[in-house]
């Protein structure tokens, strides 16, 4: 009986590596692998084509003291999440606060605020090109019609970074889906303990809702950090990094150096350093969460 | 008790408890109204660039630039979308999407339900270990594996080619592994237990039982691989280098960055490669919205 026990118990074993086994490999080959092979690419000098030569910690020496594309990008890159990030969980934790209301036309009104998150990035950025064009662009046009005088966005260092973070703005609805599906989870008699004591709706938004939100808002928080920090796709289609370098966001300065300059030791370096900027980061929001993120049962 | 003793001083109070109500029901409805006229102007904030895309789309050149802007184009050019779609073989384009999207979403739906299984049913040594390390590599940002991965496929000749972009997703998503391994384990083991009884083996509670009760969750995987592959845009970008190669995604970027093209060809082509994605979530929105809801939810 035993030994019968311990073969079923051994296949279930086998079985079970086997049904793991894609999923193995795939960590292994695509994740696990290159992140390490990323670590010693990082220390060569290597086309791709000739073998790779090692050169120590030079590419490192290079970002820190002679390249000041990177610093300018890393700024750039910062800048941007530190603006648009809480902008974006702000205006998505408000949207999803009034379309939790009972009002008319809800169900339209969350479908038309969630469409925008779902366009694909390539059209957004044709899109807000359009848009935000000098003069002639919608924005500038509808500014003109109010009396103000419209920067050029695209075309103004200085004005097209906020570009961006209007751009981003449009895609709130992402974030106001998840936000309306952590409100629905609160359970109601939180807030019929809460109206008993006395509690007015001021006072159930800052001790019941925001607590029970805080775990969804430090999710989002840090999805939002490892995705601002990779901003790629809108600036390469929408500036291509310019004017003048204003909008030349972190990967896109390193997918150049990789795949245009086709210096893949260089690239991997950049690569690693952003890697361990989002670890830093997200680690930081972690760390500080124990002070403001509520766990039910961890009282 | 106070009306018999004391009835002139309850008419005061019935008086003035009268006006609190009311008052507060005019301060209820006044804040209706800011709510509905704060939703309301937010509404038509995101929805206009939409119609400014559609509208931008159909107008002959001589009716993009105007002040007041023209909202509906007269005459209205439905031929700028053939026009726009057959300026690059855009069919081309959109076939070899859906051969990526198509061989891929296979993949991740075979590979991604399998290692699920093992996760959620059977036993073997390491699997809550290895399973820990897979859920790591959800939060690993793309852009430290993309130069390994760059390196590897170019030694295996792939550039060039859709393997890069299919293969991988035959070893699994390790978030796709998630949600299903998730779904899985709310399935009542009793139901293995009866199929056991009737003769079945591990390979055929995975396939007869698991599967088919997972429709919903294998929908919203299904759902989310294709509008991965639709958008996918720097995979794409650095291994498809031939234009007749090129997915829609790549294709539009070039089409809309190209200065001859006017704007309402570009806006003709970003909203034909839009209007799938759309069309997409509002026939899957509910697999869509659990996918999304459960990612931030429970995730």
């Amino acid at each position: 009986m035993v030994a019968f026990l311990k073969t079923n118990r051994q296949r279930e074993a086998m079985y079970g590596w086997l049904f793991a086994l894609p999923a193995i490999i795939g960590f292994v080959v695509f994740d696990f692998g290159p992140m390490f092979a990323s670590v010693l690419i990082s220390f060569t000098e290597w086309n791709g084509v000739t073998p790779p030569k090692w050169v120590g910690i030079s590419n490192y020496e290079e970002i820190a003291f002679r390249d000041d594309l990177f610093m300018l990008s890393l700024r750039i890159t910062t800048i941007f999440a530190f603006v648009s990030i809480p902008l974006n969980l702000v205006t998505g934790f408000l949207l999803a606060l009034l379309l939790n209301q009972k009002i008319r036309g809800q169900a339209l009104m969350r479908t038309l605020y969630y469409l925008p998150s779902i366009v694909p990035l390539v059209a957004v950025a044709a899109l807000w090109r359009w848009i935000f064009l000098k003069r002639f662009g919608l924005l500038d046009i509808g500014l003109a019609m109010i009396g103000i005088q419209a920067p050029d966005w695209l075309g103004d260092p200085n004005w097209v970074l906020p570009a961006f973070v209007v751009m981003g703005l449009w895609g709130v609805g992402g974030g106001m889906l998840i936000n309306l599906a952590g409100l629905q989870g609160i359970p109601t008699d939180l807030y019929d303990a809460a109206s008993i004591d006395g509690a007015n709706a001021v006072q159930r938004l800052f001790n019941v809702t925001i607590p029970m939100m805080t775990p969804l808002i430090l999710f989002n928080l840090v999805m939002g950090i490892i995705g601002g920090l990779q901003v790629f796709v809108v600036a390469f289609v929408m500036t291509a990094g310019g004017p003048n370098n204003a909008s030349l966001f972190y990967m896109l300065h390193l997918y150049r150096n990789a795949f245009e300059y086709f210096r893949l030791g260089y690239g991997s370096s950049l690569a690693l350093i952003l890697f361990l900027y989002i670890v830093v980061l997200s680690a930081l929001v972690f760390r500080s969460s124990t002070a403001w993120v509520y766990y039910e049962g961890h009282r | 008790m106070t009306h018999i003793l004391r009835p002139t001083v309850v008419s005061p109070v019935r008086a003035f408890l009268g006006v609190v109500t009311n008052r507060h029901r005019l301060a209820n409805l006044l804040g209706k109204v800011v709510l509905y006229a704060i939703l309301m102007a937010g509404a038509v904030l995101v929805t206009i660039p939409f119609i400014w895309m559609v509208s931008s789309s159909l107008k002959p050149q001589t009716q993009l630039v105007a002040f007041p802007p023209i909202w509906i184009p007269d005459p209205i050019l439905w031929q700028n979308y053939p026009k726009a779609l057959t300026a690059l073989p855009f069919a081309r384009f959109i076939a070899n999407t859906l051969i990526i999207a198509v061989g891929a979403t296979l993949g991740t739906l075979v590979s991604s339900s399998m290692g699920a299984y093992a996760f959620a049913r059977l036993r073997w040594r390491f699997r809550d270990t290895v399973f820990f390390l897979l859920l790591l590599t959800i939060m690993l940002p793309g852009q430290i594996t993309m130069i390994p991965r760059f390196v590897l496929f170019s030694k295996l000749g792939w550039v060039n080619t859709y393997l890069p972009l299919i293969v991988p997703a035959w070893f699994a998503n390790p978030f796709f592994v998630f949600l299903i391994r998730q779904f899985f384990m709310g399935l009542p083991p009793e139901l293995d237990d009866a199929a056991r009884i009737d003769g079945a083996g591990v390979f055929g509670i995975y396939w007869r039982i698991m599967l088919p009760l997972s429709k919903p969750v294998l929908a919203t995987v299904a759902l989310f691989s294709v509008q991965h592959h639709w958008n996918a845009f720097i995979g794409p970008l650095i291994y498809l280098h031939d234009l007749e190669k090129f997915t829609a995604a790549i294709g539009l970027r070039y089409f809309v960055t190209d200065t001859q093209v006017y704007y309402s060809l570009q806006m003709a082509a970003s909203a034909a490669f839009t209007i799938p994605i759309i069309v997409l979530f509002f026939v899957g929105q509910r697999y869509f919205i659990q996918g999304i809801v459960f990612t931030g939810v429970k995730g």
